[in-house]
């Protein structure tokens, strides 16, 4: 099936990065995603670009991700998600687990 | 004094199945028959227009018969109207194709629903209705009492006596229906015995025994991979052990066969011990022998089971276990689908399963446009028993929560059947599980059914469990309400997207919605590590290797 690619903003009130430079997480299994976070001098914005198989669900990839950049206040940073049939809860979870991954503190050679 | 009584003989069924068993006595040796002459025995004692029995379940068959019985002549045998639990196997409906059979009442159609709504649509069946299994043995009783049933056991002795075992499931209630109605009972076995391990059906209720080529057929129906869990699911069984099984103190239930619920036995041993349930909920359940329950038994959760069938591989454990379950002298399983459905409508608090499709109101329905599944027990389970006298915490608890109490009883106090659905709001494909309209309609119209086939009904659903919250249905106190409460579960589909944020909050703040915040759960916590055990492997270690899972579930 052909990918789509679909592309989003979203501007906080007060914008917060994520702790580390670069982050992934998630695996592009079917019914399931990954999220690619790059923090990056944008202007406040959260830039999302998503590659999906699926049609018809452009309004709801913005609801869901609306309420994730609204809850979130996240802020400079550009989002990928490579997506094969994720549900909205699924994104939802995956996008809260990203966050979490891209806010640890590097723990490397510990 | 006019005599008004009838001139008829009375004894006429008596002597009818006299003639039958004179006709098939030349096939017979005593009562074992042999495979060979199984097609000539069956043409010998079923009549055209007999309503025929033919044993099976969605799990057991009678696979051998069911496959002579598409043997006979259907010059000879024509027009049989069969009862029976389920249509599963092919040659359920190949029967109707070759013009033998033309008639059925079921319960269950699962692998062959499909091809049943064809054959509905194409008039090469006639529908009579689609029961709940309780509903179907009922009717044997009354007006659909077979002439003739086909059965299955693993062994049988020479004078007939049967052992159904582990897999007891829908014998004893089709042989008592048809034998004191002078029916005639065929049983395939998988062997012939000297002497049996117990007797389940005694020799003179049976005419007929057939030791098959091969063993019968099982389905394991409801071993479920733990591999194959979700974190969704995971979220959906932490919301409903928190906000329904803690809430209302559950003990006495009936788990659907999905992986929702499979993903709830898994997480009594960790989830559940973290919020100090034990002893407190699932204590006591009619069940099947769920091999992801294992882990919840082995730590001491649950003290009794009483089974509707077996499940395959399960055999050895369930043996080894005989506090929990009923065993009979022999020290094997005895399952019964009667009694047990009979406890799961009247001895249980609450039923919890998942479902295809709910629609606004809060109805549910598992038929899709062109699938006539069929009900099974579900129905049994997941509805307020009407006839229930006693009264348990659970019990009360929910239906002192019941809004339309008062205008339906005024002040009595009665108790309530918690009856839940788990349910994403997307189900795979992205395929919407909360809908404005049931497919069940289409159904309806394309299988011409007078009513839409609904699993359960929305009077008597009282949770849904979505991965954005709980609606508490029962507390509503309108239709009204009732729909807002269930559109604001509802998520992103259509339905969910009309929910009116105003609105959710109020049901918030009334304890109608909860949200998994609301019932203090982290969402983040609800990833896959929580399972008690994450495959079937690791289900087999905590049965000290008595679960034998079979081959198709083992990689390894």
């Amino acid at each position: 099936m052909a990918l789509r690619v679909l592309e989003f903003k979203y501007k906080a009130d007060n914008p917060v990065t994520i702790a580390k430079e670069w982050s992934h997480l998630g695996v592009v299994g079917s019914g399931d995603l990954e999220v690619l976070m790059e923090s990056k001098d944008l202007d406040g914005w959260l830039t999302v670009k998503v590659v999906t198989p699926v049609t018809g669900f452009d309004k709801v990839w913005d609801l869901v991700l609306g309420k994730f950049a609204n809850e979130s206040q996240l802020g400079n940073v550009a989002m990928e998600i490579n997506d094969n049939n994720a549900t909205p809860i699924v994104v939802s979870m995956r996008l809260r687990q990203a966050l979490a991954e891209a806010n640890k503190l590097q723990t490397e050679g510990e | 004094m006019d005599d008004k009584s009838m001139q008829r003989e009375w004894n006429t069924l008596k002597m009818d199945t006299q003639e039958r068993l004179k006709k098939a006595a030349p096939y017979a040796k005593g009562k074992i028959v042999s495979a060979k002459d199984t097609v000539a025995l069956l043409e010998a004692v079923i009549k055209p227009g007999d309503k025929v029995n033919l044993e099976g379940n969605n799990q057991k068959q009678a696979d051998f018969l069911a496959e002579c019985l598409c043997n006979v002549d259907p010059k000879k045998i024509y027009d049989l109207h069969m009862v029976q639990s389920v249509l599963s196997l092919p040659s359920h409906l190949d029967v109707f194709e070759k013009g033998i059979a033309k008639k059925v009442d079921f319960s269950f159609s699962g692998p062959q629903a499909g091809r049943l709504a064809e054959f509905v649509k194409d008039g090469k069946v006639e529908l009579g209705a689609i029961h709940t299994y309780l509903e179907l043995f009922g009717r044997y009783f009354i007006d659909l009492t077979p002439r003739v049933a086909l059965i299955v056991a693993f062994e049988a002795d020479e004078q007939g006596n049967l052992y159904t075992g582990f897999n007891t499931e829908d014998t004893p209630v089709i042989v008592e229906a048809t034998k004191f109605k002078q029916g005639i009972i065929i049983a395939q076995v998988n062997k012939v015995v000297e002497k049996l391990p117990r007797v389940d059906i005694p020799a003179d209720w049976v005419d007929f025994i057939i030791p098959a080529p091969k063993p019968f057929y099982v389905e394991p129906l409801f071993t479920r991979d733990p591999a194959l869990i979700t974190d969704a699911q995971v979220l959906r069984a932490m919301m409903a052990i928190k906000g329904i099984y803690a809430e209302y103190g559950v003990t006495r239930l009936n788990h659907g066969v999905g992986f929702d619920t499979a993903a709830i036995e898994l997480l009594l041993p960790t989830y559940g011990e973290e919020l100090g349930l034990k002893g407190k909920i699932c204590t006591h359940f009619s069940l099947n022998p769920h091999p992801t329950l294992i882990p919840a038994i082995e730590s001491g959760w649950v003290e009794s089971i009483h089974c509707f069938g077996g499940e395959l591989g399960m055999e050895e454990y369930v043996k080894e276990r005989s506090d929990i379950f009923f065993m009979g002298p022999d020290g094997t399983l005895r399952s019964n689908r009667c009694y047990s459905q009979t406890a799961g409508h009247y001895a249980l608090d609450m039923f919890i399963g998942g479902t295809l499709q709910i629609d606004k109101f809060g109805n549910s329905s598992t038929a899709t446009a062109n699938r006539v599944a069929g009900f099974g027990g579900a129905p049994n389970m997941g509805c307020d028993a009407k006839g229930r006298r006693h009264s348990t915490g659970a019990w009360l608890k929910c239906g002192q929560e019941y809004g339309m109490n008062e205008q339906l009883i005024g002040d009595l106090p009665r108790g309530k059947r918690l009856v839940v659905q788990l349910q994403e709001t997307f189900r795979e494909k992205l395929v919407p599980g909360l809908v404005e309209t049931l497919d069940a309609w289409k159904l309806a119209k394309n299988a011409n059914l007078d009513i839409p086939p609904v699993m359960i009904y929305a009077d008597d659903l009282t949770h849904i469990v979505t991965e954005e919250g709980i609606a508490y249905l029962h507390k509503c106190g309108t239709i009204e309400q009732r729909m807002a409460a269930i559109r604001a579960i509802a998520g992103y589909t259509e339905l969910g997207l009309q929910a009116d944020p105003k609105e959710t909050r109020e049901l918030r703040k009334l304890g109608i919605v909860k949200t998994p915040e609301d019932l203090g759960i982290d969402i983040s916590r609800a990833t896959r590590s929580l399972l008690a055990a994450k495959n079937v492997k690791e289900l087999v270690e905590w049965s000290h290797g008595l679960y034998n899972p079979p081959a198709r579930f083992r990689n390894w």
